[in-house]
């Protein structure tokens, strides 16, 4: 039985739970005052109990029998038919294909049941191209039997699956149902209910940051195992072939991201710091209602956006400039995809991030420092920099670290704005590439996931992880540390 | 003090202060000049976007009367539709093209080249498709002269929008200036020309050869169902965890690990979560690569510390009296919160969720990573179920795949999808400048 009707008949227990569940509960008291809950808690901890274990079983089961069943059949495979890892898995996703093709064959009546452990391996291969399950290779006997033997236990599990849900569900109805009485604590039961329910979600976050360091973790230290973990850091070439014989050193693509985040920040943090003080300290209301909002546009604007726009129009602006037979005469850049492009294009990228920040940190200065400055006899621009500014300060360096790890992550605007060869140098008019970029060449594609040279973006993820947690830490940590406390 | 000397008026300025006075002005001079670059840069990417984009809005086609002569079409003459399909498009171009050239002739036009066959590199390659289709819908056309609107070369259509010159295709195998005369002949006779181009915004991605005919309307819909799945996720998910973490959780160790986790994950570069998506979704748990809900699971990880983050702020928001009056009548706890905390709560929750989502919208990065990008989205999703498992693109990952691509006809949809991307972002950021304004309550 499909994991959906199951899911369906759980269901319509789970409402019939409620309305009967309810009326139990009713009907066991003569007056509806005496009861120790609501009605409809009753209800709803009946339905809470068929739905519940069940529904959890079902998706565990789900998820887990695939696995368990491949790691059986896995078992069949001689080992004449593989060499390495990356073969036998192979292997295995044609015993599924094939498997699943014959579900399908059976499903639009070319094959009876019956006919399945007849089946000459030969000819299997038309077969499932008959139904439109095409197959890349003939399939050899012991493919054909281990996808026998896989349909057979998935078949055989599916059975039991039904079965123990279907119990559970029933289990837990009876149980609910029976113990229902005018008694019964049901409002507490199913409030628990609820709050298990919210620390679940709670603890996603937590999952989703195991889920991060697990599969970069696992990928590494594959990585690792088939390419000496010094070679990765400190080589100084970057030069990936899928046919082997790659140098995969990460220092190249560290200078560029390292590069390119400077320049953004070098246009970055003096405009946008800038503009927060003149924005809290100078501007009326009326020009900050205006250009506050319209700096935080910039923010908005999603980064495949600032990508092209580096790509097709800063590009070509600074090859027009700095390039041969440019403005200016000087022949630096030879492309439009340069450490420049990416780094100017960035920066604009960040003004919000660093002015609104700088704004907040700027503003909560308390207004009598600057007071106790002006009765001095300060300027206002020497009250900013000299009061206002080293109150802030601690604010602001965490701020300009949390746009450096912004900068640092950021990837569509490298990938197509700053090129795509890995190189040392300090001309920042030559194109360059960073983590990020490299991360995603090397990701998309149709490679081997087992190479090196895929598994090496893992490796680069993890850098990247790493740098960029360490640099969110080492704000906050700052910012707690350094800050003035004022009231 | 020195000034105690100083017997001349206030009046007069001195040097020093003179020199404080400048400093003050340069000081301010550069704030000024802050705020005008960031505004600047601001100005020119929207301009840039709106000129380069906007010619993604027009179409260049032709109104062209075509014979559709019955012996070529359907010899047999019994309208039979699977007779008909044997005929390829390469049975439909020679008529195309002798089409363009009677109208040539009928409008006193000189053909410049020796034959009707000389005029294909105008029209689309795809015209043949166009009229093929368009006959076997209806049979009866065949044997009667119908007027079709076929869409024009790319090449034509940059022409008349300034993006091709005469000079630029000088060394363009594909098409020479003579198509050009002839081009300009057909426009003054008003058999070429502009017009709305819908089927951008509707139609399906093209192959790499035919500019002319892609549309981002597929990929609109990859989007649209990968919203559902972040949508359908995330705002459950984060606000129980909100709930939680706001309402319920003492301060312990395990509180604050969740918190710092969440922080954590704000900052994540989302690159990481295209690895994680690739990594668990695609490589564990075996779903389909470049499908929608994948996506979705991957933009809902990355937009759930967003949700969580403004969730609690709009719970915080909710004055400690409300609670305090539902306890004080007899509420429990599970009660209070979500029969009044959460209902006034909401509007922020809403406010939040909208600026999440448009965040998720845009995001490009992790979807290169599981697969949305480098996929041609030419089918339209058959229902519900295939449009969540069926590959598709997105609308970023849509003009990221064009922006790669070498013909610069394909840069102009680039832009005009950009301003459909942006468009949609506008018009949820002002809705939830809307709701937070209609529904802000000041306690």
């Amino acid at each position: 039985m499909s994991p959906l009707i199951l899911l369906a008949i759980v269901l319509a227990l789970t409402v019939a739970g409620y309305v009967m569940g309810r009326q139990r509960a009713v009907g066991s008291v003569d007056d509806v005052r005496k009861l120790h809950s609501l009605p409809n808690f009753y209800g709803m901890n009946v339905a809470m109990l068929a739905f519940v274990p069940a529904v959890l079983l079902l998706a565990i089961w789900v998820i887990v029998q695939p696995l368990v069943v491949a790691g059986q059949v896995r078992g069949d495979i001689p080992d004449t038919l593989y060499e390495t890892r990356g073969e036998l898995s192979l292997v295995m996703s044609d015993v599924q294909r094939v498997a699943s093709g014959l579900d399908t064959a059976i499903a639009q009546g070319v094959l009876a049941p019956g006919d399945i452990e007849g089946l000459d391996a030969t000819t299997v291969r038309d077969t499932l191209g008959g139904v439109g399950v095409a197959l890349g290779s003939d399939v050899s006997e012991e493919v054909l039997a281990a996808a026998l033997d896989y349909r057979a236990t998935s078949n055989t599990g599916d059975w039991v699956r039904t079965v123990v849900v279907l119990v559970v569900a029933v289990a837990g109805f009876l149980y609910a149902y029976l113990g229902t009485s005018g008694t019964l604590r049901a409002r507490n039961r199913v409030e628990t209910g609820i709050l298990i329910l919210l620390i679940t979600a709670a603890l996603i976050a937590i999952l989703t940051t195991l889920g991060i360091v697990l599969s970069l973790l696992f990928n590494t230290i594959e990585f690792f195992g088939l390419y000496p973990a010094d070679e990765f850091f400190f080589g100084t070439t970057w030069s990936p072939s899928f046919g082997g014989g790659s140098q995969l050193g990460i220092l190249p693509l560290l200078w560029g991201t390292l590069y390119i985040s400077l320049i953004a920040l070098a246009v970055a943090v003096p405009i946008g710091l800038f503009a927060a003080i003149y924005l809290s300290e100078y501007a009326s209301s009326k020009v900050r209602s205006i250009a506050k909002p319209m700096l935080e546009v910039l923010a908005g604007i999603p980064t495949i956006v600032y990508g092209l726009f580096a790509l097709l129009t800063v590009g070509p602006l600074l090859v027009g400039i700095f390039g041969d037979g440019g403005i200016l005469g000087v022949g630096w850049m030879q492309g439009g995809t340069a450490v420049m492009t990416a780094g100017l294009v960035m920066g604009i990228m960040l003004i919000p991030f660093v002015s609104s920040l700088s704004d907040d940190i700027i503003n909560a200065v308390p207004q009598a420092m600057r007071d106790g400055s002006y009765g001095l006899g300060a300027t206002q621009s020497e009250t900013i920099r000299q009061v206002v500014m080293p109150a802030a300060l601690p604010g602001i360096v965490g701020a300009i670290l949390l746009a450096a790890s912004r900068a640092i992550g950021e990837t569509m605007i490298v990938v197509l704005g700053a090129g795509a060869a890995a190189r040392l140098s300090l001309n920042p008019f030559d194109a360059m590439t960073t983590v990020t970029a490299k991360i995603v060449s090397q990701l998309t594609g149709d490679a081997d996931f087992a190479s090196p040279e895929a598994l090496v973006a893992f490796s680069l993820g993890m850098t990247l992880f790493v740098v960029t947690l360490a640099l969110n830490v080492l704000a906050l940590y700052i910012v707690r540390k350094y800050r003035e406390q004022y009231e | 003090m020195t000034d105690a000397t100083n017997t001349g008026s206030l009046y007069d300025v001195d040097a020093r202060t003179k020199k404080r006075n400048a400093a003050e002005k340069r000081f301010r001079i550069y704030g000024m000049i802050a705020i005008g670059l960031g505004l600047v840069f601001l100005v020119a990417l929207l301009s840039t976007i709106v000129v380069r984009g906007i010619p993604a809005f027009q179409q260049t086609k032709l109104t062209l009367p075509i014979a559709l002569p019955e012996e070529t079409l359907d010899k047999s003459g019994v309208r039979d539709i699977e007779v008909m399909k044997k005929v390829s498009t390469f049975g439909y171009n020679p008529l195309i093209e002798q089409a363009l050239a009677d109208a040539l002739d009928a409008n006193g036009i000189e053909n410049p080249f020796e034959d009707a066959k000389g005029l294909k590199p105008i029209l689309s390659s795809s015209a043949a498709a166009v009229v093929r289709d368009e006959v076997l819908a209806n049979p009866e056309l065949v044997g009667t002269t119908h007027t079709f609107e076929i869409l024009a070369a790319s090449r034509v259509d940059g022409y008349l929008k300034g993006r091709v010159t005469r000079e630029s295709v000088a060394r363009d195998n594909n098409i020479d200036a003579a198509h050009f005369d002839v081009v300009d002949a057909l426009r003054d006779a008003g058999i070429i020309a502009k017009g709305f181009n819908f089927d951008f915004i509707t139609g399906a991605d093209a192959s790499e050869s035919r500019p002319e005919q892609a549309g981002i309307g597929v990929s609109m819909l990859g989007s649209l169902f990968m919203m559902f799945v972040v949508l359908g996720l995330s705002l459950p998910i984060g606000v129980a965890a909100s709930i939680y973490l706001e309402e319920f959780a003492t301060q312990n160790r395990f509180t604050d690990i969740i918190e710092v986790n969440i922080s954590n994950l704000a900052a994540v570069p989302s690159i990481v979560f295209g690895i994680l998506g690739l990594a668990v979704f695609i490589q564990f748990m075996h779903l389909p690569q470049s499908a929608p809900l994948v996506g979705g699971l991957v933009l809902t990880l990355m937009t759930l510390p967003t949700i969580i983050i403004s969730t609690r702020a709009s719970l915080k928001a909710v004055p400690p009296s409300i609670r305090e009056a539902a306890l004080g009548i007899g509420a429990s706890k599970m009660q209070t919160v979500f029969h009044h905390v959460l209902p006034l709560a909401m509007p922020g929750i809403l406010t939040g969720t909208i600026i999440g989502l448009a965040q998720a919208l845009g995001e490009t990065a992790p979807l290169l990573l599981i697969g949305m990008v480098g996929y041609i989205a030419s089918n339209y999703p058959d229902g519900v179920a295939s449009g969540f498992l069926d590959p598709n693109s997105a609308m970023p990952a849509q003009i990221y795949e064009w922006a790669k691509r070498a013909d610069p006809a394909y840069y102009e949809r680039a832009w005009g999808g950009i301003i459909i991307l942006l468009v949609f972002l506008m018009t949820m950021n002002i809705l939830a400048v809307i709701l937070r304004r209609r529904f802000e309550r000041r306690w």
